[in-house]
């Protein structure tokens, strides 16, 4: 039986696929058979962070009206034996996803992932409900900024009245924030939320925070998980994210801000 | 640093603010999302009927629901303009 996990937020532009892509990236490199799929049908994208966007022969919208099988449909990564990408169709309309093709599709991956990871779209519309509807756990990710806080706040009440646990009335899904785009320099100065801020408004549990990065673009427009570059803070972050998950207990790295030394300054390295 | 710190704090840090206006529009949202669905007809409904007799701005008037595990509290909060200030001293003239 796999794991279910939703990656949502309400707003976009947060990071979510970003999100999916390097926690479904860092949970195959440990071994655990992972799929991760992308809800946004009309605007698919995973497949670009992936970087395996000239792979896409069938997509998700097939496999629910049954005109590929799933195996047909899943791209196999070509850096982590263990992870498949399931694409979002680009030409249907978002209706093309209905909540029993969506259950069917989940169901018959369960039966050969450890985990299935379901990348949402913004808003709060079709997409995104089904996304979140199967889901076990939910990663809720924000930036440290008004209308994202709120949006996530607005997002973990959906996740707690109409998903499909809340309608059975079984224990309620398993919420986790990740705090993105997270500078400490502007923490420090009093212009940017904290952590602290951000977890005294939201109450969830801190799943991780990702330093604003410029590694995150450079691994986007190269098609790489930005957790595969490991020398880089947003990766290493990533990293502890998923080692968080998996139940180990490490402390937040990159909430102060670096302290150059004498060096680093003059040359401004 | 402290002179400096000294001229900063004259104004109060966006994230403080930040925090402020989240803190209190996250508190009224997470109270409207577990309020009944005809909460907000019902409080135009009631302020419609106030108005008939008193003036009252939008904001005069909150609703609460509370939910306890065997009774429900509706609390009505009606703010009324001072004497004289916006009663309508013959409400009974208004004819509807």
């Amino acid at each position: 039986m796999a794991r279910i996990i939703v990656v949502t937020s309400g707003k976009g532009g947060v990071g979510k696929t970003t999100t999916a892509a390097s926690l479904a990236m860092g949970l195959a490199l440990r071994g655990n058979r992972t799929a991760v799929i992308d809800f946004d049908v009309g605007l698919r994208n995973l497949d670009l962070i992936m970087g395996c966007e000239r792979r896409v022969v069938y997509d998700f919208v097939n496999v629910i009206n049954q005109e590929a099988h799933l195996r047909q449909a899943l791209i196999r990564d070509k850096r982590c034996d263990d992870l498949y990408i399931l694409p979002a169709s680009q030409t249907r309309d978002k209706d093309a996803l209905t909540k029993e093709g969506v259950g069917r599709v989940l169901e018959e991956l369960s039966e050969d992932f450890d985990y299935v990871i379901c990348d949402s779209p913004a808003g709060i519309e079709k997409g995104a409900f089904l996304a979140m509807y199967y889901a076990d756990d939910a990663i809720v990710v924000s930036n440290p900024e008004v209308s994202s806080v709120r949006d996530a706040d607005r997002m973990v009440g959906i996740l707690s009245s109409k998903s499909r646990r809340a309608e059975l009335g079984e224990e309620p899904i398993k919420e986790h924030l990740l705090l993105t785009r997270y500078d400490p320099k502007r923490v420090e100065r009093g212009e940017m939320l904290s952590v602290d801020d951000v977890l005294e408004i939201l109450a969830l549990p801190l799943l991780g925070v990702i330093p604003e990065s410029q590694a995150v673009l450079n691994a986007s427009n190269e098609g790489v998980p930005v957790i595969l570059d490991e020398k880089s803070n947003a990766g290493q972050a990533y990293r502890d994210a998923v080692a968080r998950y998996l139940g180990e207990d490490l402390p937040q790295r990159f909430i102060r801000p670096e302290r150059k030394g004498l060096i680093g300054r003059l040359f401004g390295g | 640093m402290g002179l400096l710190s000294y001229f900063r704090s004259a104004r109060p840090k966006s994230a403080q603010v930040a925090k402020e206006r989240l803190q209190i529009l996250v508190a009224h949202e997470r109270q409207m999302r577990d309020a009944p669905s005809y909460l907000p007809q019902m409080q135009r409904e009631l302020l419609a009927v106030i108005r008939k007799y008193v003036h009252v701005n939008d904001d005069a008037i909150s609703i609460q629901m509370e939910q306890d595990d065997n009774h429900e509290i509706l609390e009505v909060n009606i703010v009324l303009p001072e004497e004289g200030a916006g009663r309508l001293k013959t409400p009974e003239l208004r004819g509807n």
